[in-house]
């Protein structure tokens, strides 16, 4: 037990007198938080949109005045008029608008007629993000317009009603998740990855294995000491994070209990699976140039930045298998969904075994020569 | 054990290390007594730290049999260990660390006691000369006081058999001289059994009281410095560069009285083993007169351990140096190509 703490003691204050590297394996996480969390998932606003209108009439200008009212309220765009559908049409293509909207001839006699009038949307969809926002926002603006103006008494059409559970998620909430588990990869990546490697490669090692220590205590203390860093940087990113998205659940001790479990089990599962995979590596370089290709293997397929139903089968095999999926899972269900231990114990299940599942086969493999 | 016999802190017994077709150490043996400093003198590559690893529990021998301290290596590992101090060549220490912290954590991985913990910190300390430098982080320290934190790291507890793999490579000439007057001193103080490897001649010459030669993987000698240098023959080496070159030079050198071995040397340079080094001086200027040649340059010396290494194997170890690094000296001023 001494001999497996001086090895905690000699990885903790090794860690504590480099503050530097404490906060680069945070930093990367909270720039994906805050970058990310606001480039995706926001509405649109602002977008362009070009309106021809060859009709002039009164129902013409109802629509006229309902794009007003959409470019000073939710401001998804701004319109400008254009003299001809030809002009709009190549403005789109070359990108000066990002939409056009054609009122054709007889638009308005055809409204009052009932005659099916047709309005006109060129979008620009390669950009499927900005053509979706304009088509949802002129489609509601349709609707209205095609609303009686007074409601019969017996509604014909079928509504569907949804009932949200949770307030509206921003993407940075959504990201958060992510963002925690991603904090601890970085920390045993570096914490228990590189540093481990570099310690051979300069013969710490050797001189740990010409003492008394056992194969075991060096190993637990290894990795125990990479877990205590995983944690630190697990709960600094779980406050910070949740302070910056907004996220008020961090304040209750019985979330707090449940977010320290998931962090403490899932920085067993990452130490883990990082240990079996450096246990027979020699070289500095190797776990540098496995950052990358890992961070994307284990990081994506998780359902952190997109959820593992769209993924296809192979993706999704991955996402089964990935400690990274449960993590994430996780700190959804107990930070976005308040969800209790019910929630995740399979989570908890999962990131437990598979951290002592991993340690169970590296130990084995450790050399306790050189 | 024999009466009179010295007890025997380390026997190696025809031990062998092959890496697939490469055989780095090929059947060595012998013997440390207690209380002795032993050096394994050879060049780069040729099996020292090899047989080093195999004798603190680093490396598994192929074949063969080490005993450290009365227990087998291969069968009683943990025994060894707690029986021996070990320095690796690389300076290991942590250098985020203090000096204390690194001696700290050393101790508690060999499970001394706190307050005997304590004690042998302060002692070392003292012993090193780093007292002051206690609290002071190790990547502060110079070369010199870092190898004196390793040694001190190596006897936090207390062994009986200290080993060191080339204890002063990389130091400066002063640093060298400190390290050698410690390891002395802790050697008396403390009763230790030290081995040590180096490919510094001097260093072998005067701190060892025994040294094995060893040259690629094989025990080529194995004796005091005295009877090493003693077993030469000659006792005094003679260097002369003359100013012309001539092929008649050393066959004529070799009829002076006492020469036993005449080596040609680059830039009209010889080197003769002599049993009568002032005689042979005297000829040899006599000689340098009478055919108009001048003499650039000439020393008279004893035989040294690298005399030693090149009756043993041929070759000199300083080239065996300068090869393992893969460098190339460059030309002396004046010298002839």
């Amino acid at each position: 037990m001494t001999r497996m703490m001086a090895i905690v003691e000699r990885e903790m204050r090794k860690f504590f007198r480099s503050p530097t590297l404490m906060m680069v394996s945070m930093m990367l996480p909270l720039v994906q938080l805050v970058i990310l969390g606001n480039a995706f998932g926001g509405k649109i606003v602002g977008a362009k949109v070009g309106v021809v209108d060859y009709d002039h009439g009164s129902q013409a200008l109802k629509v006229h005045e309902a794009f007003n009212a959409v470019a000073a309220n939710i401001r998804t765009f701004t319109t400008t008029e254009y003299p001809n559908e030809q002009k709009a049409r190549e403005d789109v293509r070359t990108g000066k608008l990002d939409a056009a909207v054609i009122i054709p001839r007889q638009y308005s006699r055809r409204v009052l007629a009932g005659d099916s009038p047709q309005i006109g949307l060129v979008v620009d969809n390669t950009d499927l993000t900005t053509s979706g926002g304009i088509e949802a926002e002129m489609q509601s603006l349709v609707d209205a317009l095609n609303a009686p103006a007074i409601q019969p008494k017996v509604v014909q059409q079928i509504a569907l009603e949804i009932v949200e559970l949770y307030p509206y998620v921003e993407y940075m909430k959504y990201l958060l998740a992510g963002s925690i588990s991603l904090a601890m990869y970085v920390a045993v990546m570096i914490g228990g990855g590189m540093l481990y490697i570099d310690d051979k490669a300069r013969g710490v090692h050797e001189g740990y294995l010409v003492t008394p220590i056992t194969k075991f205590e060096l190993v637990l203390g290894l990795n125990l000491a990479g877990t205590i860093k995983a944690v630190m940087s697990g709960i600094s990113l779980t406050v910070i994070g949740s302070l910056l998205a907004g996220l008020g659940s961090i304040f209750h001790p019985e979330t707090d209990l449940l977010l320290l479990l998931l962090i403490v089990s899932t920085s067993i599962a990452f130490n883990g699976m990082m240990f079996l995979m450096m246990v027979r590596v020699e070289d500095p370089l190797v776990p540098r140039a496995m950052f990358g290709v890992l961070n994307t293997l284990l990081f994506f397929p998780s359902g952190a930045i997109s959820p593992v139903k769209g993924f296809p089968p192979w993706l999704r095999a991955i996402a089964v298998v990935d400690p990274f999926t449960y993590a994430v899972h996780g700190f959804k269900a107990i930070l976005l969904k308040d969800g209790g231990l019910d929630a995740i114990w399979m989570d908890l299940l999962f990131l437990f075994g598979f951290g002592i599942a991993t340690l169970l086969i590296a130990t084995p493999l450790f050399k306790r020569s050189l | 054990m024999n009466a009179g016999k010295p007890a025997m802190a380390i026997s190696v017994e025809n031990i062998v290390k092959r890496y697939g077709d490469f055989t780095a150490v090929d059947g060595i043996t012998f013997h440390v007594n207690d209380g002795e400093i032993f050096g394994l003198l050879g060049p780069n590559g040729a099996g020292k730290s090899t047989l080093i690893r195999m004798m603190t529990t680093l490396t598994p021998a192929t074949s063969g049999r080490a005993v450290v301290g009365g227990h087998d290596v291969a069968r009683e590992p943990d025994a060894v260990r707690r029986t021996i101090g070990v320095i690796p060549q690389a300076l290991t220490s942590d250098i985020d660390l203090t000096v204390e912290e690194n001696l700290s954590i050393y101790a508690k991985l060999y499970e001394v006691p706190k307050a005997e913990r304590e004690r042998n910190i302060n002692d070392l300390l003292e012993a090193v000369d780093l007292t002051k430098w206690r609290g002071a982080q190790t990547k502060t320290l110079s070369g010199g006081m870092r190898r004196r934190l390793e040694i001190a790291r190596g006897l936090v507890h207390n062994p009986r058999i200290f080993f060191l793999d080339e204890p002063t490579t990389g130091l400066d000439p002063v640093s060298r001289v400190a390290v050698w007057e410690m390891l002395n001193h802790l050697k008396n103080t403390r009763s230790l059994t030290i081995l040590l490897t180096t490919h510094y001649m001097d260093e072998a010459d005067r701190l060892c009281d025994r040294i094995a030669i060893v040259d690629h993987g094989k025990l080529v000698a194995l004796d005091s410095p005295m009877a090493l240098k003693a077993s030469v023959p000659g006792t005094n080496v003679v260097e002369a560069q003359f100013a012309q070159e001539s092929a008649e030079w050393p066959a004529r050198l070799k009829q002076l009285s006492g020469v036993t071995s005449v080596e040609s040397q680059s830039a009209g340079m010889y080197r003769l083993l002599t049993s009568d080094g002032s005689l042979t001086t005297t000829q040899l200027v006599e000689m340098a007169v009478s055919s108009g040649n001048t003499l650039k340059s000439l020393s008279v010396q004893n035989t040294t351990l690298d005399d030693v290494f090149v009756h043993f194997t041929g070759r000199q170890l300083r080239d065996e140096q300068v090869k393992a690094l893969g460098f190339v000296m460059p030309p002396r001023p004046g010298m002839q190509p």
